[in-house]
């Protein structure tokens, strides 16, 4: 993974040294709070209904052993011995002490870390497929491009003061797993007929208030061109984009209110100025990047020795957890390993300093010291050999990390809701854990098959409901929570957004409300059908139907 | 307000007519003109024959005077907010697009905290309330200037970006001039 040299290094020091002459400012009173404000959220130190919360950027969520080591201690520390894995791909505190950040943030740095740009409106960290170079669908390692864009967008003087915060998203395999189409840009790794990588380039996609799927504005864009190109669309938008109105001013509102056509142009156009200019990277510097990211020492292995095909007949419960938490390695003999997060009757995206701890320890075991955080909250070993499998997931078991659920219904994202965050109307994660246990017996999950459940605790749309095969939103219904359902949500490559089934439910009501249609769905599908595509078959009505029915 | 401009505080020789129908300074004085000053009186302010400087709101791209762009002298680009970031990008275009070499000046809400951002776009005057001795907000501003120097943007401003520094090193390193 990259290294930061000399330069990354001054540049987060400095960092540091910057917000903690902020911080004595404000704790000395030179500051009020109203001017610390800005200062802080640039640091990702946001100030929640109980607490302050550092947010801590990770990179197209890959981590190192050493990295995940210093985040426990950092949990243990300075918080209550735990931390959140978001669906961006970072980690969250939720009770540092404001006098303690300064430090935080130097043993962040100490480790190649930062919290620089995690929240203000500017260009947030870029997220990239939790499979990223391990894929065997995939054209190019997305990481490399995204580490060229964190550097790129890392405080970006004229990019710092946007019209609302902005997202991107890499993926360079066929099978989307990134979200790309519901980022502001999404970029997809692509070969065209003469086999040149480059990206199809996607704008204005996003959840929120005003949900939508984005718009290829390019089919390919060679790839020498990936900065200028991001340049001329960041700044047309900071010249165009709303600031009358928050909640029209990310990008796909510009793109929408303008159209696509005309957005492409004025992009096109801006590009034109500037594409042969010194914005994009000399081809001896992204070759750097790229050496950071080449393949760890794969051995020659056999797919399926004999051993690994053993313990799966003899051994049922680490078939199951194998049949849902591994995913196919593009070396033979090797596998991708999900660790879900999201144990029965948790909090969704959770790990105690411990578990961090035991997972870092067996990422330097088992998979090159390497670990990913994907945006549905779980966690990642990108290269575990198949004879390894059962002593590894016999140790994540010891550490109740070996949940056979990865996108079952209990995989579900919840935002942090009204427990912690100061926007809520509801809370997230008593629903996210009161379904986990209604649906606690494997068995059961296993039959009803994939389905992605999540959870926003309001419309600004951190659990990504929108997007869910079930979706669920708290509102506010005369200062009660109440919970409104959305169905046929996908975030993947054939990216939809769910359909309100009907008149939201009382908190009481929402566990029935889930069951009543995944039993709809049982009832309905034909052979092999996953829940989407029966909900694609039959539409909302059957749900309707037997939820609302008989009243 | 003070001004702030080549690291020195300087006495303001300008004066601001925003309103179409204000009167003009006497002719020998320097007047920075809105936009809309600038478009209804053209004639007679080129006619004036001294220093004349346009002012921008946030709203108004210097795309619309890119051919008159020899009549100024100084730009005031506004900053009605200091979230509001669309100054940051018409500096740049005034500087690298146009060839822009007269003076850039931020007005408006320009805080410390954003100064740094603002010379990389191209800024070379601030705005800055003028509050204690003019010594302390200057030691002020060279602080808030010098907190990062690591930078991996091309920008108009004289910073070399990180990757050339990296490119740099290399070659000195290949060619033995490592020190
Ligand atoms: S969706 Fe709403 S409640 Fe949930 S974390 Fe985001 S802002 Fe807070």
């Amino acid at each position: 993974m990259y290294r930061y040299d000399e330069f990354d290094q001054r540049l987060v020091d400095q960092r540091v040294a910057q917000f903690r002459d902020q911080v004595a400012r404000r704790l000395s009173g030179e500051l009020t709070e109203d001017e610390f404000k800005p200062l802080r959220l640039m640091n990702g130190l946001y100030l929640q209904l109980h607490a302050y919360m550092l947010r801590v950027a990770i990179p197209y969520g890959t981590l190192s052993s050493r990295q995940l080591h210093q985040l426990a201690h950092i949990a243990r520390r300075y918080d209550r011995g735990f931390a959140h894995f978001t669906t961006r791909q970072n980690i969250q505190y939720n009770w540092p002490r404001l006098e303690d950040t300064p430090d935080i943030l130097a043993e962040l740095a100490s480790v190649e870390m930062h919290a620089i740009q995690t929240s203000g409106n500017c260009i947030r960290n870029t997220t990239a497929d939790q499979y990223a170079g391990v894929a065997a669908d995939e054209v190019e390692d997305p990481r490399i491009h995204a580490e060229v864009i964190r550097q790129w967008s890392t405080l970006h003087p004229e990019f710092s003061f946007l019209p609302r915060k902005f997202k991107i998203a890499v993926t360079g395999a066929q099978h989307d797993r990134a979200a790309i189409r519901v980022h502001d840009i999404g970029l997809v790794i692509r070969r065209d007929a003469n086999a040149n990588v480059g990206f199809e380039v996607v704008v204005g996609g996003g959840l929120g208030r005003t949900p939508m799927v984005g718009k290829t504005i390019r089919e390919f864009l060679p790839k020498q061109y990936l900065l200028s190109y991001l340049e001329a669309i960041l700044r047309v938008y900071n010249q165009l984009g709303r600031r009358d109105n928050k909640y029209k001013a990310r990008v796909k509102i510009l793109v929408h209110e303008t159209g696509v056509e005309e957005f492409t142009e004025m992009v096109e156009t801006e590009w034109r100025h500037i594409r042969d200019g010194a914005i994009d990277l000399p081809a001896e510097e992204v070759a750097r990047i790229r050496a950071y990211f080449a393949a760890p020492d794969y051995q020659t292995l056999s797919a399926a020795p004999p051993e690994y095909t053993a313990k799966l007949a003899a051994d049922p419960t680490f078939a199951d957890w194998v049949r849902t938490n591994i995913a196919a390695h593009k070396v033979p003999g090797y596998a991708i390993v999900n660790i879900s997060l999201k144990p029965i009757g948790g909090i969704p995206g959770d790990a105690t300093a411990d578990q961090m701890d035991a997972i870092a320890d067996l990422a330097a075991l088992y998979s090159d010291r390497e670990i990913r955080v994907t945006h549905e909250q779980n966690l990642v070993l990108p290269y575990v050999r198949q004879t390894d499998l059962y002593l590894l997931w016999q140790e994540l078991r010891r550490q109740g990390l070996a949940t056979a659920n990865l996108n079952l219904i209990s995989d579900i994202i919840a935002c942090p809701g009204l427990d912690y965050c100061a926007l809520a109307n509801a809370r997230s994660i008593p629903v996210a854990q009161q379904i986990s246990e209604r649906f606690a017996d494997l068995k059961r999950q296993h039959d009803i098959g994939e389905l992605r459940l999540k959870i926003s605790g309001c419309i600004n749309a951190c659990g990504h409901h929108h997007v869910g095969n079930i979706g669920i939103l708290g509102v506010d219904r005369r200062g009660e929570e109440y919970y409104q359902i959305t169905l046929g949500g996908t975030p993947d490559e054939q990216a939809a957004i769910g359909t309100i089934v009907g008149p939201a439910f009382a908190s009481d009501q929402v566990v029935d409300a889930v069951e009543t249609i995944v039993d709809t769905y049982v009832g309905q599908r034909q052979d092999g059908e996953l829940f989407i595509d029966t909900y694609r078959r039959i539409g909302n009505a059957p749900f309707k139907e037997s939820l609302y029915g008989n009243h | 307000m003070a001004i702030i401009k080549h690291s020195q505080v300087v006495e303001d020789p300008w004066t601001t007519v925003t309103a179409v129908d204000d009167p003009l300074p006497s002719n020998d004085q320097p007047v920075i003109v809105s936009l809309a000053r600038w478009q209804a009186d053209r004639a007679a302010l080129i006619a004036r024959r001294s220093p004349l400087g346009l002012r921008l709101s946030s709203a108004e791209s210097p795309a619309v005077v890119a051919d008159d762009l020899a009549y100024f002298e100084l730009f005031a680009l506004e900053f009605p907010a200091f979230t509001d970031g669309r100054a940051y990008s018409h500096a740049r275009l005034l500087r690298e697009r146009y060839g822009y070499s007269g003076e850039i000046r931020a007005v408006g809400h320009v805080l410390r905290d954003q100064l740094i951002f603002m010379r990389r776009c191209g800024f070379d005057a601030f705005e800055v309330p003028r509050s204690g001795d003019a010594a302390a907000a200057l030691a002020q501003f060279q602080a808030a200037l010098s907190e990062i120097d690591v930078w991996y943007q091309t920008a108009p401003d004289a910073q070399t970006p990180v990757f050339a520094r990296r490119q740099h090193m290399s070659e000195a390193f290949l060619n033995g001039t490592a020190g």
